[in-house]
């Protein structure tokens, strides 16, 4: 069975932080991660392996060569081969554009039985790659997914997806795309026999856009439908008050005041 | 000359602070408070492959280097010594066996050592012989197939939860060190029993216990290295064991730091932060420096070991320099946390508790210096 | 099938009208349909055109009459059996025919669990842009086109995104943040019949069983007041001090992500740009340092309390009420405070 994992190098978001003179992001210092829903996919991949036979993983990538390192992670992981798609003319894609490349370089792969994407990426929380990818490749989606059986013997996949109140048990045939949440699985660690007999000896493939099978006109910056038409930083709107107080409960008397003043209380 | 970590050390250092956020932080407060061996934990580390870091693959091994190797106790001790001497302790009988032993031995323990199912210790020190490693009375008689052993061990790291203990005893009284012989005994052995748990000022939640062997019959295959090997099998042992230590007091002394900085963040006196306080600056700067200067000794050292280069003076400056330093580091901690710093809410009393043990085991500060002294004045 | 295609010069003018997918569970219309209702119907009368809720299930007659009470001119009812539960399938194929049939120019579809599977799937289905999680829409006053507003790096900043060249312009809206529409019972619009053209086999994930959770429900979206927790209380147990406090309010428990990330509590908790947006009339943050990403779930609150031992901590900018110090001292002073609240306010 073959496995394919999508994944995203994403600046961890937690620790972004904003310059609030200039109104720009500083994304320096902020380390870059595998994208936390990704990675459940990919520890979902490698389960798989663990239980079933001849099953091979392996995670896929789009973004600058840097992104090498989050391949090597999922290396150092457990998965069995990697793949970086590196190129200028990537740059600028959209939703669409990405899918459009991710989903020819899917083509390329071929005979996959599964392809497994995070829910959304935490940079852009689109949550529209996967399920774009399923349209591009005709695949059945089952995406949220929070819990998955594979059946070889009748080709198929059994999953949970959640819902916001509960969850739809989901039965597609394979091939399928799926995109797994957090709850779906803990995320193993990067082994110490994967880092040192993995990970810095197995080659990450690099695939440009000379390696595609793909349409020009539908990638890159011109090849999205969604341009961004400005950026801003979220404003704050006033001045709070701060309850002063010797002790704690000089403040929390003034809470109480506040509170019934306002009749929230 | 090169500075920096190889990708292999960068991601293993990624990867075991992930693994002590989420594994190791949480609990370090309780399993001291309830002096429990956290056994699940090694086994987990065991699981990840970091207690088998250097080792080569064919029996178990990540094929990785040694300073990856401290780095991971390094990372561990930054929020629980008592987590990273288990580790370190755990590192030396693997060692030796791996060294040492024969093809039989490395096939019947070194895959499980390394996996964390089995937990290893080292015993040398007894009651009368502690600095001075030469006066082992524990005693070692072949009889027939068998050694019988006598005598007992004490303060032995990793005793009681260990299911298998490298032990020196003395196969020929009269030939001195060079009659000490090292031998590996499984638990449960017969004749091979533990006595007194300690209760310990630190480390609470690593077991330190004393060994006793009344005629307990080992089979004589469970000679390690040859007859007489044994002194210079635990100096070797000592020597790498001390980086690992030396690791332990790095990681104690940055981690208390850390929560320094936090705290002083923080916490506000006279209207501002304490961190704007240029006395208390001082003092971080000083922590800071004798950090750094463990470290690099620390790195160097564990460079030397991995190289195949003699280390043995190296080793004992980066215990001498990192132990005191974690002491150092962590009283200053405390004092500059004022009353909460004494509290156990606070994980500083413990960090300091569980430094000053660096100072004492696998050699005390003085051992250090003679170590040290008898090398630079030959 | 072959792949659609984008930005292919196609005729812009063809396209009208101003859709919403109204989303239903069990017959039942769901709050973001009406929020959708609320903001479609700005959107139409800026653009002087009508406003359509498209609705997809089985047996749902009185749903189709509240979208009109509602605000919808017309109301696209496509009852099938193979509709009565949601699939990726069957409903991407009727809402792509409909929209190719038809050509809106706009459509909005709720950024629910199902929305943001539907959504895409359609979007790349027809060759269109899809713009995700809205959380503002407007239409650009110089040429008509929607502006679409979201939170990007976990709400660090905000983008407006367009899509110029492709038609319908498709948004997915977050739930919780645009206002309902109102109803008015004496309201009339068009319910017109849709007979779908579908069958059995078009349906490949195939939905078995729906099971509903019957673990406690965290109804944060519906609660008048949250008291939530952060990586300030230190450790786990610090979130039954939480609990206290919230049963003392009469509130419900929140959570920032960092104290779920650290398995202190259950991301059903969770309030945030990844977890659920709140609107409550009281909400207080304790040991919440306020990433944005928090901020970005929690800062439309009618009245924002901040508990934090940083005074830097950005939470305090956004805050009505800072309290510098120690929440664990805090918090029970307040606790004791409202106990004995007639004695202090008699004092003052």
């Amino acid at each position: 069975m073959k496995i394919v994992v999508c994944v995203k190098q994403v600046p961890d978001t937690n620790e972004v932080k904003i310059n609030h003179e200039t109104g720009t992001l500083i994304r320096e210092g902020v380390p870059s991660i595998i994208n936390p829903d990704d990675k459940n996919a990919l520890e979902e991949a490698l389960r798989i392996k663990d239980i079933h036979k001849d099953v091979t993983v392996t995670v896929l990538s789009m973004g600058p060569p840097q992104a090498k390192e989050a391949l090597k992670e999922a290396l150092a992981m457990g998965a069995d081969e990697a793949i970086l798609l590196t190129d200028r003319a990537f740059a600028g894609s959209d939703t669409w554009a990405t899918a459009t490349i991710l989903s020819a370089a899917l083509s390329k792969i071929g005979d996959y039985d599964i392809v497994f994407c995070g829910r959304q990426a935490i940079d852009g929380d689109t949550a529209q790659v996967g399920p774009e990818i399923a349209e591009f490749l005709n695949l059945p989606q089952i995406t949220y997914v929070s819990n998955l059986e594979v059946d070889e013997d009748n080709n198929k996949v059994i999953a949970h997806r959640s819902i916001e109140d509960g969850y739809f048990v989901m039965e597609s045939k394979m091939p399928v795309l799926l995109t797994a949440i957090k709850d779906l699985n803990t995320p193993r660690y990067m082994s110490a026999w994967g880092i040192f007999q993995n990970a810095n000896t197995t080659e990450i493939m690099e695939w440009t856009v000379d390696d595609l099978t793909v349409d020009l006109t539908q990638i890159g910056l011109k090849g999205s439908p969604t341009n961004v038409y400005k950026t801003f930083v979220p404003t704050r709107k006033f001045e709070g008050e701060i309850l002063e107080g010797e002790t704690p409960q000089d403040k929390a008397r003034e809470f109480l005041v506040r509170m019934k003043e306002r009749h929230i209380l | 000359m090169n500075f920096d970590f190889t990708n292999e050390q960068k991601m293993i250092k990624q990867s075991i602070e992930a693994f002590v956020k989420n594994e190791i932080e949480p609990i370090a407060e309780e399993i001291d408070k309830e002096h429990r061996f956290p056994r699940e934990t090694i086994k987990k580390l065991g699981e990840n492959g970091f207690l088998s870091i250097p080792f080569p693959t064919e029996y178990g091994g990540a094929g990785g280097d040694t300073i990856s190797k401290n780095i991971v106790i390094e990372e561990i001790a930054k929020k629980c010594g008592a987590t990273a001497a288990i580790v370190s302790v755990h590192y030396l009988p693997i060692n030796l066996i791996l060294r040492f032993g024969t093809k039989e031995h490395k096939e019947k323990y070194i895959s499980k050592l390394a996996h964390g199912e089995y937990i290893g210790a080292f015993a040398l020190t007894e009651p009368n012989a502690g600095s001075d490693a030469s006066n082992v009375q524990t005693t070692a008689v072949l009889d027939g197939d068998e050694y019988v052993l006598n005598g007992s061990k004490c303060f032995i790291t990793n005793g009681g939860e260990a299911d298998v203990y490298v032990i020196l005893a003395m196969t020929d009284k009269s030939k001195g060190t060079r009659g000490i012989s090292a031998f590996i005994v499984e638990k449960d052995t017969p004749g091979f029993s533990i006595g007194k748990i300690e209760d310990k000022m630190g480390i609470c939640a690593s077991s330190t216990a004393e060994l006793i062997f009344e005629n307990c019959r080992i089979q004589k295959e469970n000679l390690l290295g040859k007859e007489g090997q044994g002194f210079k099998l635990a100096m070797i042992g000592l020597d790498s064991g001390r980086i690992g230590m030396a690791s332990q007091a790095l990681g104690l002394a940055e981690g208390a730091l850390e929560e320094t900085i936090q705290y002083l963040k923080e916490r506000e006196q006279f209207g501002r932060p304490l961190i704007k306080f240029q006395g208390l600056q001082w003092y971080l700067a000083d922590m800071h420096s004798r950090i750094e200067a463990s470290r690099w000794l620390v790195y160097r050292a564990s460079y030397l070991e991995q190289t195949g280069k003699p280390f043995t003076v190296e080793a004992a400056t980066a215990k001498l320099v990192a132990s005191e330093t974690a002491m150092y580091v962590t009283h200053k901690a405390v004092q500059m946390h004022g009353g909460y710093g004494f509290m156990k809410d606070y994980p500083l009393e413990r960090m300091m508790r569980d430094a000053k043990i660096t100072e004492i085991y696998e050699g005390t500060s003085e051992i250090m210096k003679i170590v040290i002294a008898s090398q630079i004045t030959r | 099938m072959s792949k659609a295609k984008v930005n292919q010069g196609i005729n812009l003018d063809e396209y009208k009208n101003v859709w919403i997918i109204a989303e239903q569970r069990d017959g039942k219309v769901l709050n973001i349909a009406l929020e959708l209702l609320g903001e479609g119907r700005k959107l139409a009368d800026k653009l002087g055109v009508e406003l359509t809720a498209v609705l997809l299930g089985h047996n749902m007659d009185e749903a189709a009459e509240e979208l009109v009470k509602y605000g919808a001119d017309n109301v696209l009812k496509v009852d099938h059996e193979l509709l009565k539960v949601y699939t990726t399938d069957g409903y991407t194929k009727v809402i792509t025919d409909l929209i190719k049939e038809r050509k809106p120019e706009i459509v909005l579809i709720g950024a629910t669990t199902i929305g943001r599977d539907l959504g895409p799937r359609i979007a790349s289905r027809i060759g269109t842009g899809l713009t995700a999680d809205c959380t503002r829409l407007e239409i650009d006053e110089t040429d008509g086109k929607l502006l679409q507003t979201r939170p990007a790096f976990g709400g660090n900043l905000m983008a407006t995104i367009v899509c110029p060249k492709n038609r319908p312009q498709m948004s997915t809206v977050r739930p919780g943040v645009m206002e309902k529409a109102k109803y008015n019972v004496d309201r009339k619009g068009n319910i017109e019949k849709v007979i779908p053209n579908i069958k059995d086999e078009d349906i490949i994930a195939k939905v078995l069983e729906v099971i509903k959770t019957e673990k406690k429900e965290v109804n944060l979206a519906d609660a008048s007041i949250i008291v939530s927790g952060g990586r300030g209380l230190g450790n786990p147990e610090g979130f039954k001090l939480i609990e206290e406090f919230a049963k003392k309010l009469g509130g419900v428990v929140g959570s920032s992500r960092a104290a779920v990330d650290s398995g202190w509590i259950d991301s059903s908790h969770q309030v945030g740009q990844t977890g659920t947006t709140v609107r409550p009339k009281l909400y207080i943050a304790c040991g919440i340092s306020g990433a944005i990403q928090h901020l970005a779930g929690m800062s439309e609150s009618d009245c924002i309390i901040a508990i934090n031992k940083n005074p830097d901590a950005p939470i305090f900018d956004i805050a009505h009420y800072s309290i510098v110090g120690d929440l664990y001292e805090i918090i029970p002073a307040i606790m004791d405070a409202i106990d004995d609240a007639d004695n202090i306010l008699k004092e003052i």
